[in-house]
């Protein structure tokens, strides 16, 4: 292989990223910042993140481009998982009925959101932001108007209306990044742990995803999603395909954010599940996607990546320049990505 | 001295001869029709004449053009403007939501100085509204329209936007060669009438008028000179009064090369296997307006006729892409409509002729493409896995293959993506398709356009064999009338959204011509 063809299959902004993330790295070793903890937090965010960046593949392959509005998913997931911390479960249990709740109202949410988005087709991506803007909004008000009970839950003083930040340390924290999580016994900010558990549960979904997307369903799917004059021609049914990928992409961003919570510790509520759309797609994008075409490959690159990134840029750079510089990185990649798949439309990018 | 004279113009577009050493010759207020099956070269004619940047860009042209003696390279269109040449497009250009008067003086606008335009230039000027709309009238007048010229675009009717063009036109002061691309191919009867009349007026002003059209009784009711065009080659160049209308029709259609046709076979007797009633199809710029045929089985059955007559709105209405009312029998039973999934699960499918849009998924492989139908529709290379159905990657590659060997499609393996092969092989992948399928019924639109020679002859060959060794029925769209009379059993032309007839397809030329431009043979003769 020439290095040209090489470098058209790695492609430029992955070939940048890459470059970046080396010298990242050359600089953490230089700067005497110990790699075992890096690394660590590489795959425990990379378990964190990649089930979000998966809910992007059926919306690209289903052709409502990337789905900008992962934030309906997303509250629907935090409301399984304050339901379930409400009831007093823990553990694999807390877990478990987080994800009972959470996945079947996803699925309702994802159906009708799916039938609105056929009404607006070729502007699916403009209006799933203005969608996910409004979600969130009217979740700010049912987060402060569910009665629930749970100290833990709402505001320590007057009682009512859910906190901003919840602590899920007694409740599901962590289950997923301690399962089977090895070498046994290792603690500490600088040694080397591999959370077992979560990298096996991401291939759970992904194995689902691929194994849909090799099905007869699947197949037909992405030929609506390519194009919709082949795919009606040839007697598939373009608006139900759309909703099926509309739906699944919903539950992932359920199931994702479940996922999330429980590695970070903390659910988010209120306006943050505005900000996971972006670095979910920023992640696909960087790992080879296009607005037309994403597969599990692109997921699995792009979150390795794009995490990677910001594990090492945060200890390397804070050192360099002394100031937050991690969450500036963090957010000129994700936007520059996002701007140059979007100019380069259906093409490689 | 003749107005206008093109000498010797040829142009190839990328090694494909288009136009071979034509001539044509132009008096001083003559109208002179120019006529020609589609794809005859009567565009790219005009294109040249008029700088069309595409000329240019594909490496400009042989020949040479004169106006008035001197010699004319227009290198823009803005270079014919300015030597007095005018043209009214097919698609009108006109801005809606303005009057008459500013789409008349659009960019040639009267202006009054002012002090702004001293300091920064003429484009600061203040428009003259009063003479704007003084030239209009003049202008709207000499096309006999009463319509008041401060009446906006919007809503007006497609036959005075078609004069509100002319009138923009005409407006120009130098202008003395005025084109018309199909101008009464939008227009109602009557109003083609008055059209004809204003036409007539023109001419006799010193204006001349090259008048590209389909419309043969038209050419012969007004204008002085004809030249026809077939195959990019000039065939005919005469008075009008030594010519008749057969010999027009003649001339347009002629068969040029001689084909090898298939013996010719009796079919009276077989069953029919699709039924149209009184078909119509709402398929912007292919309407049918009104269709019955009965399409025997095992047949190849030709539907021909001129571009947006309604020919290929006939196939995507019994496939169920565009809205459709009437009725479509199958073997007797009849056919829910407007679902083409319905049409499918019946064994029938269609290849479109908008190969790139609907029958090509282009950013995926060639086996996907070939077994995508009898995938979806029949079940086939799928495998059940625990609960669900998946695809069959192995036997998926096994079947390209072999279509691959079959019909020589080039490519450099079964999994490269189809956006990259030649229209030929597109074209093959999508037979691909339907042979894969086994329909009982294979709706073909344009099967050979835009692919070479070589291939051409294997669709149509493919076609052939389908019909007569595998008895499949084949319905064939083209515009290609030779290659319709090479392979179909019975032709049917299709003018203005309904059947003008089904001829045997060793009809004379003179009929098929003239049920192409919507004449009867026998009416013209008895006039005559």
């Amino acid at each position: 292989m020439t290095l040209k063809t090489l470098y058209q299959k790695i492609g430029f902004p992955r070939l940048i990223i890459t470059v970046f993330f080396i010298a990242l790295l050359i600089g953490a070793v230089v700067l005497n910042i110990p790699l075992a903890g890096l690394w660590s937090s590489i795959f425990v965010r990379f378990g964190m993140n990649a089930i979000l960046v998966l809910a992007m593949v059926p919306g690209i392959r289903a052709g409502i481009g990337i789905n900008f509005n992962l934030a309906l998913g997303i509250v629907l997931g935090l409301l399984g998982a304050i339901l379930s911390f409400e009831f007093g479960f823990q553990g694999a249990t807390g877990f478990l009925v987080a994800n009972a709740i959470a996945l079947p109202l996803a699925a309702i949410a994802g159906y009708l959101y799916g039938h609105m988005l056929n009404r607006v087709k070729g502007d699916e991506m403009t209006v799933s932001n203005y969608i996910g803007l409004s979600i969130v909004s009217f979740m700010c008000i049912v987060w402060i108007i569910l009665p629930l009970t749970n100290r833990e839950l709402i505001w320590p003083m007057g009682g009512k209306g859910l906190r901003v930040t919840i602590s899920m340390e007694n409740s599901f924290g962590e289950f997923l990044n301690n399962l089977w999580a090895f070498p046994k016994g290792a603690t500490g900010a600088s040694s080397f742990v591999f959370p077992t558990g979560m990298i096996v549960y991401f291939a759970l979904w992904a194995a689902i995803v691929w194994a849909f997307n090799r099905s007869k369903a699947g197949s037909a799917m992405s030929a609506a999603g390519a194009s919709e004059l082949f795919a009606t021609s040839n007697g598939v049914n373009v608006n139900r395909y759309r909703i099926l990928g509309t739906m699944i992409s919903t539950i992932l961003a359920a199931a994702g954010i479940i996922t999330y919570a429980q590695g970070f510790g903390f659910l988010q509520l209120y306006r943050a599940p505005l900000y996971m759309s972006m670095p979910a797609a920023a992640s696909i994008l960087i790992g080879g996607a296009t607005l037309k075409d994403a597969r599990i490959i692109h997921v699995i690159i792009g979150t390795f990546l794009f995490q990677g990134l910001l594990v090492v840029a945060l200890p390397v750079i804070n050192v360099v320049s002394g100031g937050d510089m991690a969450e500036i990185v963090r957010v000129i990649v994700s936007n520059g990505i996002i701007l140059y798949a979007l100019t380069r439309g259906g093409e490689e990018a | 001295m003749a107005l206008l004279e093109m000498k010797d113009i040829s142009k190839s577009y990328s090694g494909n001869q288009v136009l071979k050493n034509v001539n044509l010759t132009i008096e001083p207020g003559e109208i002179h029709g120019l006529i020609g099956e589609n794809g005859a070269g009567k565009s790219t004619l005009m294109n040249i004449l008029f700088g069309m940047p595409v000329i240019h860009n594909t490496g400009g042209h042989e020949g040479q053009m004169f106006i008035n003696g001197e010699p004319f390279t227009p290198k823009s269109p803005m270079d014919a403007m300015a030597a007095g040449i005018g043209m009214v497009h097919q698609e009108f250009m006109l801005i809606p939501g303005f009057t008459i008067t500013e789409n008349v003086k659009l960019n040639r606008e009267n202006t009054k100085e002012t002090i702004l335009g001293k300091v920064f230039g003429k484009k600061l000027n203040r428009l003259d509204r009063e003479t704007m709309a003084e030239d209009t009238k003049i202008a709207l007048e000499k096309l006999h329209m009463n319509i008041d010229e401060f009446v906006k675009i919007q809503g007006l009717p497609v036959g005075y936007m078609q004069f509100v063009e002319i009138a923009r036109e005409i407006d120009k002061r130098n202008l003395q060669l005025l084109i018309l691309d199909e101008p009464t191919a939008v227009l109602a009867e009557s109003e083609a009438e008055k059209f004809l009349e204003v036409i007539q007026s023109l001419s006799e002003m010193g204006i001349a008028i090259l008048f590209i059209t389909h419309r043969l009784d038209e050419i012969k009711s007004v204008s002085h000179g004809i030249t026809v065009l077939r195959d990019g080659e000039m065939v005919l160049a005469e008075k009008i009064e030594n010519i008749s209308l057969v010999e027009m029709a003649r001339a347009m259609v002629g068969r040029s090369v001689e084909l090898s046709t298939e013996e010719r076979r009796d079919l009276s007797d077989a069953p029919v296997h699709l039924e149209l009633i009184d078909m119509h199809v709402k398929m912007p710029g292919e309407e049918v307006k009104g269709v019955s045929l009965e399409i025997k089985k095992g047949e190849i059955f030709g539907i021909g006729g001129l571009a947006g007559q309604g020919k290929i709105g006939i196939s995507n209405g019994i496939m169920g892409l565009y809205p459709t009312t009437g009725k479509v029998i199958k073997s007797g039973q009849e056919m829910k409509l407007n679902s083409p999934r319905e049409m499918l699960d019946n064994n029938v499918t269609f290849l479109s002729e908008d190969r790139k849009g609907m029958g090509l998924l282009l950013d995926d492989s060639i086996e996907n493409n070939i077994a995508f139908a009898a995938q979806e529709i029949k079940d086939k290379f799928l495998k059940k896995i625990l609960v669900g159905r998946f695809l069959d990657k192995k036997g998926i590659t096994e079947n390209a293959v072999k279509m691959i060997e079959e019909l020589d499609i080039r490519c450099t393996s079964s999994k490269q993506h189809t956006r990259r092969l030649s229209g030929g092989n597109q074209q093959k992948v999508c037979i691909a398709r339907a042979l894969t399928f086994e329909p009982d019924i294979l709706l073909i639109s344009e099967p050979t356009r835009g692919i070479d020679i070589g291939a051409k002859k294997l669709v149509l060959d493919t076609l052939v064999h389908l019909s007569r060794e595998e008895g499949m029925t084949v319905v064939m769209t083209s515009s290609e009338l030779a290659e319709l009379r090479q392979v179909s059993d019975r032709i049917a032309i299709i003018s203005d959204g309904k059947l003008q007839g089904i001829f045997n397809p060793d009809e004379k030329d003179e009929v098929l011509g003239l049920a192409m431009a919507g004449d009867d043979y026998e009416e013209v003769l008895n006039d005559a």
